[in-house]
């Protein structure tokens, strides 16, 4: 959640300034893909007339590993991620994937019968459909003009 | 992370400029060996086996692959945490490794590579002739 505060206290928030000097630090050094504070999965939606559409990117998980629930108007999205435990003595180099159990909780703009979403997961992205129900479309109306 | 599609101020240029109108990312990747082996494995979501490739070149490995993924159509992003863009990232390796046996394989996105090292060459043993 970034906030905008102008004429904030830095010090007052350590928190804020240390993700500041993170940002700096990653745009010098490239655009890491593994800031440790983001929530997993980073989600992008994607908004038509007719529904929507939920992408999130989660490497190394299968589509069975992820749990989708929808209540209502809101979609929950849970999994666990487990390291992979090399075999024998080994020493490590580096570790920036992170690993654990996730969940994020996205709030719809309606409620969505759980029977028309559709989900899929290709080359480590997930794609959830969310069709609009039918009740919540908009409808035209007809006025007929008394004379 | 509001910027999202083709704005050129937002590509990251390493080094040499792109073509592509996409960011390069540097993929999360995690390394360890044991004494047979080197591993590695990193996370490029989006990428199918035909966009990747994956060179060794002296003791210099590049992995570089391309996003496929595609903006559902019809439809314009409201909400966005990550972009879709491209990978590259290069290791030099302090060990040799024994280039013919390396296995790679892209599971969900997430790309694991076997480098076995490669057996040193037995010790030889050099007669010195004593002249004179």
């Amino acid at each position: 959640m970034v906030r905008y505060a102008p004429g904030a206290d830095l010090w007052g928030e350590p928190l804020a300034t240390l993700r500041r000097i993170q940002d700096e630090v990653n745009r010098a050094f490239g655009d890491q893909r593994w800031t440790p504070a983001a929530e997993f999965p980073p989600v992008n939606i994607w908004r038509a007339p007719d529904g929507l559409i939920i992408t999130a990117e989660i490497p190394g998980v299968k589509l069975d590993a992820v749990d989708l629930t929808v209540h209502q108007n809101t979609l929950t999205l849970k999994g666990s991620r487990s390291p992979e435990a090399p075999g024998g003595e080994t020493s490590w180099h580096r570790r920036e994937r992170t690993y654990g159990p996730f969940s994020r909780v996205i709030e719809l703009p309606y409620a969505v019968d759980p029977d028309h979403v559709k989900a899929s997961v290709q080359h480590g992205v997930l794609s959830v459909e969310l069709p609009r129900p039918e009740t919540d479309k908009p409808r035209k109306i007809n006025i007929t003009a008394k004379s | 992370m509001a910027d999202i599609s083709g704005d050129p101020r937002a590509t990251h240029q390493r080094g040499a400029e792109t073509t592509r109108n996409v960011p390069v990312f540097l993929p999360a990747a995690d390394i360890y060996e044991n004494k047979d082996a080197l591993f590695l494995s990193l996370e490029l979501p989006g990428v199918d086996g035909e966009a990747l490739s994956v060179t060794l070149e002296k003791r210099v490995l590049t992995v570089s692959g391309r996003s496929r993924a595609q903006p559902p159509q019809g439809y314009s992003l409201t909400h966005a945490e990550y972009r879709d863009g491209d990978y590259e990232r290069t290791f030099t390796l302090s060990e040799a490794i024994d280039a013919d046996k390396i296995e790679a394989e892209l599971t969900d996105g997430v790309l694991r590579l076997r480098l076995p090292k490669a057996q040193p060459a037995p010790a030889k043993a050099i007669n010195v002739k004593a002249v004179g």
